[in-house]
């Protein structure tokens, strides 16, 4: 994967009246490029940096913030190069726009794949050297001196010999005629900001109420519309007779679409009640018998059946044949709803010629395409404003319900915030859908692995939401760390395809490819350490490279879990690692069991060797946070169907992790000059198996399937 | 209809039994307070009446009466609310931030029922409101620290 980005954009240098504005333009390689005069919005020209002559710098970010901390992390990006101080930056969203703010490696305005800072690293710091290099020049011209004598500190420039300072506010003006140079030259280490363990630039206002998220956009003759899709998976519309609903009290309208219902009326709480007090005709007839037990027993076929090989090292078949032993498990993995806490919603203003969106998506960009699609309307003419996100975790990667809502909306006059209830959100998510693998492992007289061969059964949900990931028919996604990190003899990875029936909308959720097949490959380790008789943690490092990072964090978990020492009856440690998103992970996590059916989660342990750590603040708070949706998931997270309808609908029926469950979480940052790694998904693809493991270690069954089917104690 | 909301009287023109989150959000425009589940089973929507913590998302805007409401954009008029969102900001508890809001009212109202509130009341004020970033040890460390504050005069917030 290359990211294409230096040969493909230009960074252009702009002066309006007031401000020095730098961007990337689509059109080649770095150059300068002049804007009209006034230029007050900064979101022109597609801005990333800009620079007002009272000297505040804004950063406009390009990717979503969802909690990731990708404000503050690209801030102080763009403050490592500019050499300003990061807390003092301004920072807003940029609007969906893929071919102004796509990201270097997705091709396309995308918050996923843990990919945020990993695209931003160059590009950011990029902008900020050019923009510094253009007002040193410019302040070296008017002092007559040679650049060079000159260094740039805290928003100002500095003239070494003589000590003379100019603000950078005083030199926008002058630098209007400065080219920004074409590859500027980046600071390799000596970090000033990278680094920094600051506080989060966006905290202070999520801790008062006056962070906007989509939900809280407000405007002049704003409406509210509460939404209902059909109760049955694929069903349409057939009618409804709108008068229970106009009949309440601020309800203005109802509006129909062939695959929904709104009511719009002056507040939520009466859209809710005319909603409820509508009996729409559903047709749900293609899935209405569908259940969960169909797609489980339609993904058990898939492994029996060969599929394109994805990747292999030696002849496996051979090896298998001649092995001591074959070890043969099967893995079944359930649907899983995202859950997050800001349930969809999506306000928009459609004109017959226009579309205004006001939304939280991770991909404003495509959604603005796809609407524009929808409407008949040019992408020019439909415009995606971005929001702080309540969470994300891969739901709004999808564009499909800003669509809807966009549909919905332009049948009404007026601004309209449409909302899902949760019980729309869950039942109307787009699933991480069922996995299977099937695994056999050839052991030598030892117990030690001579062939590894893993069938994994699944969708492929790359070919249609990004085809970069797919080659020659196989869905990078899907075979993710499907050998693990390990030195296997002879191995081989096949995908066997198989796609949720018609209707049943399913995408990426936290971790994808890698948590499915983490807990695969970690539970298959961890079972070949038993039954080699050899300690799990010893077991793994005998098949991992010497020397290496993944290693190392393997290491330092077990050093740093007090791996080995004795625990109480009925208590265990489970290890397991993951290579993946540019990052290392090692966790254990100990359980205690005090009973059979039984769970009570004490402690989970973790190194992360993430590269670089940009923000160690918010490196921390991602593999917290990650592990800990990682528990809910593992210990909670299903989703079933039955007579074709999603069965869970709210927190009681679908249980997450609570604070009274919570277990103490140790994250330890190795110290690494190489380049940053993800962070948002390491934490959530590692931690099932961590758990499993130490189930089994505890006394308790292997599983081979999630989620855990034990009653979870509160933390003692 | 009139309620006492951040200790202004509001007129308001709904059906008695809106739920008081929408009224506070769409009508008032108070948008802190956040929609989680609609159910009282999240605790996003938290805020407090007369000092204690309610669901606003199931308390109908009838019933509240002349009782005080108050929400997250004046929490900081109260000492304990400005200790506490001054430990939310020290120990870097939000990440999305979305369900910050009743958290911190949550955890005003279990300060002001009890000052110096062990591991066992906080779990068991708090496991009502749910996180899906995972904030839930930093909350509990921040409480702590806000309940210590709380007592140190020289850190009267």
């Amino acid at each position: 994967m290359s990211t294409g980005f230096a040969a493909s954009r230009r960074t252009a240098l702009a002066l309006g009246a007031a401000a020095l504005v730098v961007g990337f333009t689509g059109r080649g390689t770095l150059a300068v490029a002049a804007t009209p005069a006034a230029q007050d919005d900064i979101l022109q020209t597609g801005t990333f940096i800009r620079i007002d002559s009272n000297g505040q710098v804004s950063v406009v970010v390009p990717y979503a913030e969802m909690g990731q901390g990708a404000l503050t992390a690209i801030a102080m990006l763009v403050a490592e190069e500019l050499e300003v101080d990061p807390t003092t930056i301004k920072t807003e969203m940029a609007p969906g726009d893929d071919k102004l703010y796509g990201h270097p490696i997705l091709g396309e305005q995308l918050t996923g794949g843990s990919l945020s800072v990993r695209g931003a690293w160059k590009q950011m710091r990029q902008a900020g050297a050019g923009a510094r290099i253009v007002l040193v020049t410019a302040a070296a011209r008017a002092w007559s001196v040679d650049p060079a004598t000159c260094r740039a500190e805290a928003g100002h420039v500095i003239h070494r010999p003589s000590s003379r300072r100019v603000a950078y506010g005083e030199l926008v003006e002058s630098a209007r005629t400065i080219a920004v140079p074409q590859d500027p030259p980046l600071k390799e280490g000596a970090f000033r900001t990278i680094g920094q363990p600051l506080h989060r630039f966006d905290a202070a206002q999520k801790v008062n109420g006056s962070a906007i998220y989509g939900i809280d956009v407000r405007m002049p003759g704003l409406r509210f519309a509460a939404l209902m899709l059909s109760p049955v998976i694929d069903g349409r519309l057939i009618d409804v007779d709108p008068a229970t609903a106009l009949a309440v009290r601020g309800v203005s309208q109802v509006v129909k679409h062939p695959r929904a219902l709104a009511v719009v009326a002056s507040n939520t709480g009466a859209a809710r009640k005319g909603l409820a007090a509508l009996s729409p005709q559903w047709d749900g007839a293609t899935q209405a018998n569908l259940s969960t037990a169909d797609l489980v027993a339609d993904l058990d076929g898939g492994m029996k059946e060969a599929g394109l090989l994805a990747n292999s090292s030696g002849d496996a078949a051979a090896a298998m044949s001649e092995a001591k032993k074959v070890h043969e498990f099967s893995f079944r993995m359930p649907m899983l709803a995202h859950a997050a806490m800001e349930p969809l919603n999506c306000t928009v203003h459609c004109t017959p010629a226009s579309c205004e969106i006001w939304v939280g998506s991770q991909g404003p960009g495509r959604a603005r395409r796809q609407v524009a699609v929808a409407l008949g309307l040019s992408e020019d003419a439909v415009t995606v404003h971005n929001h702080h996100i309540g969470g994300g975790f891969g739901r709004r990667l999808q564009s499909e319900w800003i669509v809807l809502a966009a549909e919905v909306a332009s049948q009404i006059d007026g601004p309209v915030q449409i909302s899902w209830s949760r019980e729309q959100d869950f039942r109307h998510d787009a699933f991480r859908y069922h996995n299977h693998s099937a695994v056999r492992v050839g052991v030598d007289g030892s117990g030690m692995p001579v062939s590894f061969e893993h069938r994994v059964v699944g969708p492929s949900i790359m070919s249609w939401f990004l085809p970069l990931f797919v080659k020659d028919g196989i869905d990078l996604d899907v075979v993710g760390y499907a050998a693990g990190a390990y030195q296997w003899p002879n191995h081989r990875v096949e995908f066997t395809r198989r796609e949720p029936p018609e209707g049943l909308l399913v995408g990426n959720w936290r971790g994808v490819g890698e948590t499915r097949n983490c807990f695969v490959v970690e539970s298959v380790l961890d079972e070949l350490a038993h039954a080699a008789g050899q300690d799990p943690v010893q077991y793994r490092r005998a098949l991992l490279e010497p020397g290496s990072r993944i290693l190392n964090v393997l290491d330092r978990v077990a050093e740093a879990s007090g791996w080995g020492s004795s625990l109480p009856a009925g208590s265990g440690r489970g290890v397991a690692i993951l290579e993946g998103f540019g990052s290392f992970i090692g966790v254990v996590a100990e359980v205690e069991l005090p009973a059979a059916d039984r769970l009570r989660l004490k402690r989970v342990t973790s190194v992360v060797d993430c590269g670089v750590a940009i923000n160690p603040n918010v490196v921390r708070q991602q593999i917290e946070g990650g592990l800990v949706y990682g528990i809910s998931a593992a210990l909670y997270g299903k989703v079933t169907i039955r007579d074709g309808r999603i069965e869970q609908t709210n927190f009681h029926d679908h249980p997450v992790l609570r604070m009274n469950e919570m277990p103490e979480i140790e994250v330890i940052i190795v110290d690494s000059k190489k380049g940053p790694g993800g962070v948002g998904e390491p934490g959530t693809a590692v931690l099932a198996p961590a758990i499993t493991n130490a189930i089994r270690a505890a006394g308790g069954p292997r599983l081979y399937s999630l989620p855990v089917d034990l009653a979870v104690e509160p933390r003692s | 209809m009139r309620i006492s909301v951040n200790g202004a009287v509001r007129e308001i023109d709904v059906d008695a039994d809106t739920p008081l989150l929408w009224v506070l959000r769409d009508v008032l425009g108070l948008t802190g307070t956040k929609f989680g589940c609609g159910a009282a089973l999240c605790g996003a929507c938290t805020v407090l009446i007369d000092g204690v913590a309610k669901r606003s998302c199931v308390t109908q805007v009838g019933d509240v009466g002349d009782h005080a409401v108050t929400t997250i954009e004046t929490l900081a008029e109260t000492k304990t609310g400005r200790a506490l969102q001054k430990a939310w900001l020290d120990v870097d508890v939000v990440q999305c931030g979305y369900c910050q809001s009743g958290q911190l009212m949550q955890a005003t109202a279990l300060l002001q029922a009890n000052a110096q509130p062990d591991d066992l009341a906080i779990d068991s004020a708090m496991a009502g409101n749910i996180c899906r970033c995972g904030t839930y040890g930093r909350i509990r460390t921040a409480i702590k620290q806000a309940a210590a504050d709380l007592q140190n005069p020289e850190l009267q917030p």
